[in-house]
């Protein structure tokens, strides 16, 4: 799979596309992200590029942090240069506030670390895929989470409006089957929206532009890319 | 990173500037309009008059909106129209009226005679003041 990007949902809004048709669409800032490592099968096992977003005041980093994206002292560097061994080339960027990894199984993708990432990597895409983290709703009831009917409002239903009714019936199944849908906790889950058409790409303000919503609240760090779905 | 630096609302902004009008269309609630939109027939474009009342004004930016009223064969039409539609091709004033409230919803309550506006006669010197401001 080709390397995608990492982005913040902004929110959304409508434009107007050539025909003059209204098309809603949602602003995602999306880059530019540094290359901070490069996984090789030799050294790691598999092949990855891994990506950051959005810099991380100092204040806020931890050495840990740091030592990811730039070349730091540290005890474990001395004592590697001792034994003769140097560590690999760091991005020499801001620590990251939100860092992935993009898997690119025998793929020639020609990142080197410490690259940038822009939003003119979507440019040619007609549609890209969107994961983030749906809105949490907490502990919803069926109604809700699952649209069912609930019992009725009147007619002696007393205390049981929104309830889900019988889930094990009686001596026959005499039990739950697995999977019934019940009451629980709805949203904060890993959701992912695919095929969303690309609208515009700004690449002056590292903004895209794609049709339609995308999931989780507006300020989300997401992440962005090619889609696997083709119709 | 720079980019952070602009607010939600800026990056909004930004994001649908293109779509936004270039000349603004300038009328009031009351006037009387004739509203000259573009419509696709087979593949030439020309455009269709829609005139009557500017009842309401809604919005802002991108979800600017007005609708006008008309009376045709007695009977009440209403058309919303979005401000920025690049297919909202002009608006032209043809009579502005005195009116006291920001939705001329009474309207649509009236028949007849009733529905008549006081006109509201632009004079010479808030024309000129209104032409020194452009």
């Amino acid at each position: 799979m080709p390397v995608g990007l990492l982005g913040k949902k902004v929110g959304m809004t409508q434009v107007y596309n050539e025909a003059g048709e209204i098309v809603p669409v949602t602003v995602i800032q999306a880059g530019p992200c540094p290359v901070l490592t490069v996984r090789t099968k030799d050294r790691d096992g598999y092949e990855a590029v891994q990506i950051g977003f959005g810099d991380k005041p100092r204040r806020l980093a931890t050495k840990a942090d740091r030592g990811q994206v730039a070349d730091i002292e540290s005890k474990r560097k001395k004592r590697l240069e001792q034994g003769g061994r140097t560590l690999d080339a760091k991005a020499g960027v801001e620590p990251q506030y939100f860092i992935r990894e993009f898997r690119t199984e025998g793929e020639e993708h020609g990142l080197t670390v410490g690259q940038k990432l822009d939003v003119n990597h979507f440019a040619e895409v007609k549609a890209v895929d969107v994961i983030g983290t749906s809105k949490g709703r907490g502990y919803t009831g069926v109604m809700k989470r699952h649209n069912f009917s609930g019992l009725g409002a009147a007619h002696g239903t007393k205390k049981v409006h929104r309830s889900g009714g019988s889930t094990g019936q009686r001596s026959d199944p005499s039990k739950v089957f697995k999977g019934t849908k019940m009451s629980g906790q709805y949203g904060n889950t890993r959701t992912t929206i695919r095929n969303l058409k690309v609208v515009k790409v700004d690449l002056e303000n590292n903004l895209l532009l794609v049709k339609g919503s995308i999931p989780g609240p507006a300020g989300q760090y997401i992440v962005i890319r090619h889609t696997n779905k083709f119709d | 990173m720079a980019t952070t630096s602009k607010s939600k609302t800026e990056l909004l902004k930004i994001a649908s500037e293109g779509s936004l009008r270039s000349n603004k269309l300038s009328f009031e609630i009351g006037d009387t309009v004739d509203v000259r939109t573009l419509i696709l027939e087979g593949d030439k474009e020309r455009t269709q008059l829609f005139s009557g009342v500017v009842i309401s004004m809604r919005g802002s930016g991108m979800c600017e909106s007005f609708t006008v009223r008309r009376i045709v064969a007695g009977e009440g039409v209403e058309r919303t129209f979005p401000v920025n539609s690049p297919k909202v091709a002009d608006v032209v004033v043809k009579r502005s009226s005195k009116v006291r409230r920001a939705k001329l919803f009474y309207l649509r309550d009236r028949v007849g005679k009733a529905t008549r506006l006081t006109e509201r006669r632009v004079n010479k010197k808030e024309e000129a003041a209104a032409q020194d401001s452009e």
